[in-house]
């Protein structure tokens, strides 16, 4: 019997379908049953040398909650996952787990490697949907306080780590939320914002306390928090929170939307329940996404889901330099998103009130590798040619907001805007500041934010302990 | 949540509310703004704040029932709380000592200029406040924006009070009568901002508005406030709100801003 469940292919997550869910928010996933999740989990060889182990960027013990999912203890199996990680529902739905844990698998080697995403969503999702999270015990409190700007991926596990340690944590939010990212970026469908709220809310059962309205660099400086107010060590996580738009003319016309517009609005604000809800939103029939990354897709389905007749991704590349996960782009062609690749606007147009009517796009050819080895798109002349569009959303990235870094005194930034802080240890410039994830690195992933700040929390603990 | 000390309807439809928000009012400056959310459902509308009290932990806003934040707003009455209140937000007014200000206001931007006609006048300015209102029975804040002004016109387009017409033909009259300005600035809705900029653009007088597209985070984060200024596109929320008049393109906000214009109307009648 064991030797068969080794052998077993891994286990189907099931979906909604593509032809209902394209017109609804409720999650895609289904999520394991528990006889799936066990099934999988057995198909763990248990290596010696666990090479998922290395792929994870918070270093989570997955050869150790795999054993307890097989052995049907799912309680005992997301605790030992929070133990690294503070947010193991979001995880298990957001990594990019394909170049990371997974690629590590020795099952993969041959065939598919274990589902360990879908196993870490699984054991998070049934410890709290039968309500068996318990609080983990916490060090005797060293009297530190630490103050954590923003509530995103990176503030969030620099807060779920150091409040375990035994130091006060305050987190400084700019929004009416918390969750950065989480809540304002990633929609409904991919990651449940009721999710989101019940893994943050576990750490304001630990004890972290938090600041929302707060936009630091406004209400108050990072020197003031440091002076002032009297914390111990300050470690910034505010995100890229920039967005680029594309130098062509039109721009401004109404209709075009940066993605991180499009998304707060359907994310945060819940405009997709207008009027439900008060923020409104351009319903468009012929969108356009330009960019083809994670945002895009992320974009481009929630155009789907708020009536779209034809949504179109335009990206200047080809399919193999797209940026986004194969499970977002597969999920996006299935709900009938369309690919224009090799395919970048020239110019933008709009009626006599100045709304988006149609884009002039111009087909490109791939040429040489550029500074970032992927092949340049290059122009192929005379073959302009143009689409109806009543919605566009740039979903091109992000650069550095320089609200935070502007407003901090000895805070060094690079050419680019971004903080520049120690890759090891997050330490900035200045003296018991530490930064980490999209506003040190540029836009990235929400495990690479927490692997930042799981990296910044072990040397702030240090910093708290022993000194800078 | 934040309390409302105070909402007080001043003039038919315009509402003045004193908030609790002691950040906001221990760093708040001329020129700048709040975003609020009235309730858990409400949209982020930003509101230029008016006045402070840093002991009493209170900010001051003028605001006009036009929509639906704005009627829920209306409805609050004192002792009751706001959802969200964000700021001190925007660069503030730059104050130095110039020579003769000009400060022009309408509507809710009466309340506006006040904390900048005060720090104008403070830095040893001449203040000339210029205030606009349909009829006199909507005039307010008259005596607070004459303490800190050395000349406070007055003007109704009815006639009602003060001078008939607006503040583009105030400013237009002062400076036919030779009046030498070194500065002047507005606050109110964006066709009486660009009227006026237009008046002090033939005669270069360096005008600054404070601009009101639509926001959402106020924070530079989405882009929605874009305007275009001598060209290049900036972010009312973090490059603004106050920029040079002469240089706005107003067709363009005019367009950004009515494009939810049949959204916000049936959510308005919805909730009415």
């Amino acid at each position: 019997m064991k030797n068969e469940d080794k052998k077993s292919s891994r286990q189907h997550m099931p979906e909604q379908l593509p032809e209902l869910r394209v017109r609804n928010f409720e999650e895609v996933p289904y999520g394991y049953s528990p006889e799936a999740a066990v099934k999988e989990a057995k198909r763990c060889l248990n290596c010696k040398k666990p090479g998922c182990m290395s792929g994870c960027p918070v270093q989570v013990n997955i050869p150790k909650f795999l054993s307890l999912i097989a052995k049907g203890d799912f309680a005992a199996a997301a605790r030992t996952v929070k133990e690294k990680n503070a947010l193991p529902a979001v995880t298990g739905r957001v990594c990019p787990q394909e170049i990371q844990c997974e690629s590590g698998c020795i099952l993969g080697k041959k065939g598919d490697p274990v589902a360990i995403g879908n196993l870490e969503r699984f054991c998070a999702d049934y410890e709290r949907d039968n309500n068996l999270i318990e609080l983990p015990e916490k060090a005797s409190s060293t009297g530190k306080r630490v103050a954590v700007v923003g509530s995103g991926p990176s503030g969030l596990t620099v807060a779920g780590d150091l409040v375990r340690l035994g130091h006060d944590v305050v987190i400084f939010e700019a929004l009416h939320k918390p969750g950065g990212v989480l809540f304002y970026g990633i929609p409904e469908f991919r990651l449940p914002k009721s999710i989101v709220e019940a893994e943050i809310d576990f750490l304001f059962r630990m004890g972290v306390e938090i600041e929302l309205d707060s936009v630091i660099g406004n209400i108050r400086t990072v020197n003031e928090l440091l002076t002032r107010d009297g914390f111990d060590a300050v470690f910034i996580g505010v995100g890229a929170g920039l967005p680029a738009f594309i130098s062509v003319p039109g721009m401004n016309l109404s209709g075009i939307y940066s993605a991180n517009e499009y998304l707060t609005r359907a994310n945060l604000m819940k405009a997709y329940m207008f009027p439900e809800y008060d923020t409104p939103i351009v319903r468009g029939k012929n969108v356009a996404v330009f960019g083809a990354g994670n945002v895009a897709m992320d974009s481009a389905r929630t155009a789907m889901r708020l009536g779209a007749d034809r949504v179109r991704i335009v990206y200047r590349r080809s399919r193999d330099e797209m940026p986004a996960r194969f499970a977002e782009t597969h999920h996006a062609e299935e709900e009938g998103v369309e690919f224009f690749l090799l395919t970048a606007p020239t110019r933008f147009l709009g009626d006599e009130k100045a709304r988006l009517t149609g884009i002039e796009c111009l087909r490109m050819k791939l040429g040489e590798p550029d500074e970032s080895g992927r092949r340049r798109p290059l122009p192929v002349e005379g073959s302009e040619f143009k689409m109806e569009c009543d919605l566009a959303i740039i979903a091109v990235g992000a650069g550095a907001n320089p609200l935070l870094p502007g407003s901090t005194e000895d805070l060094k930034t690079n050419k680019w805007g971004y903080i520049v802080a120690d890759l090891q240890t997050g330490k900035t410039t200045k003296r018991g500041v530490w930064a980490g994830g999209d506003i040190v690195t540029g836009q990235a992933t929400v495990i690479l934010a927490m692997g930042a700040g799981r990296k910044a929390s072990d040397s702030i603990h240090h910093y708290l302990t022993w000194g800078w | 949540m934040y309390e409302v000390i105070r909402r007080d309807e001043i003039v038919p439809n315009i509402h003045l509310m004193v908030i609790k928000a002691p950040g906001v009012a221990d760093k708040a400056k001329p020129g700048q703004f709040v975003i609020i959310m009235p309730d858990e459902t409400g949209e982020r509308v930003p509101f230029t704040i008016s006045d402070w009290d840093r002991e009493k932990g209170t900010i001051s806003i003028f605001f006009l029932e036009v929509g639906i934040s704005t009627a829920k707003m209306a409805r609050i009455q004192s002792g009751g709380k706001l959802y969200s209140v964000a700021g001190p937000l925007g660069i503030p007014t730059s104050i130095d000592k110039l020579g003769t200000v000009i400060l022009g206001g309408g509507c809710y931007g009466i309340g506006a200029i006040f904390p900048i006609a005060r720090a104008m006048k403070e830095a040893g300015n001449r203040v000339i406040s210029i205030i606009e209102a349909r009829s006199a029975y909507l005039l307010y804040m008259e005596d607070s924006l004459k303490e800190f002004s050395d000349r406070l016109i007055v003007s109704t387009f009815d006639g009602s009070k003060g001078m008939k017409g607006s503040v583009q033909k105030v400013l237009t009259k002062l400076i036919d009568a030779g009046e030498k300005i070194d500065q002047s600035y507005f606050i109110g809705c964006t066709f009486m901002m660009m009227k006026c900029s237009n008046v002090t653009r033939s005669h270069k007088i360096k005008t600054l508005v404070a601009l009101n597209p639509i926001m959402v985070d106020g924070t530079g984060m989405c882009g929605c406030c874009r305007v275009t200024v001598k060209g290049n596109t900036k972010f009312a929320c973090v490059d603004g709100p106050e920029f040079d008049g002469h240089e706005v393109d107003w067709q363009e906000l005019f367009a950004r801003k009515s494009l939810y214009l049949k959204e916000e109307a049936m959510a308005y009648q919805t909730y009415r």
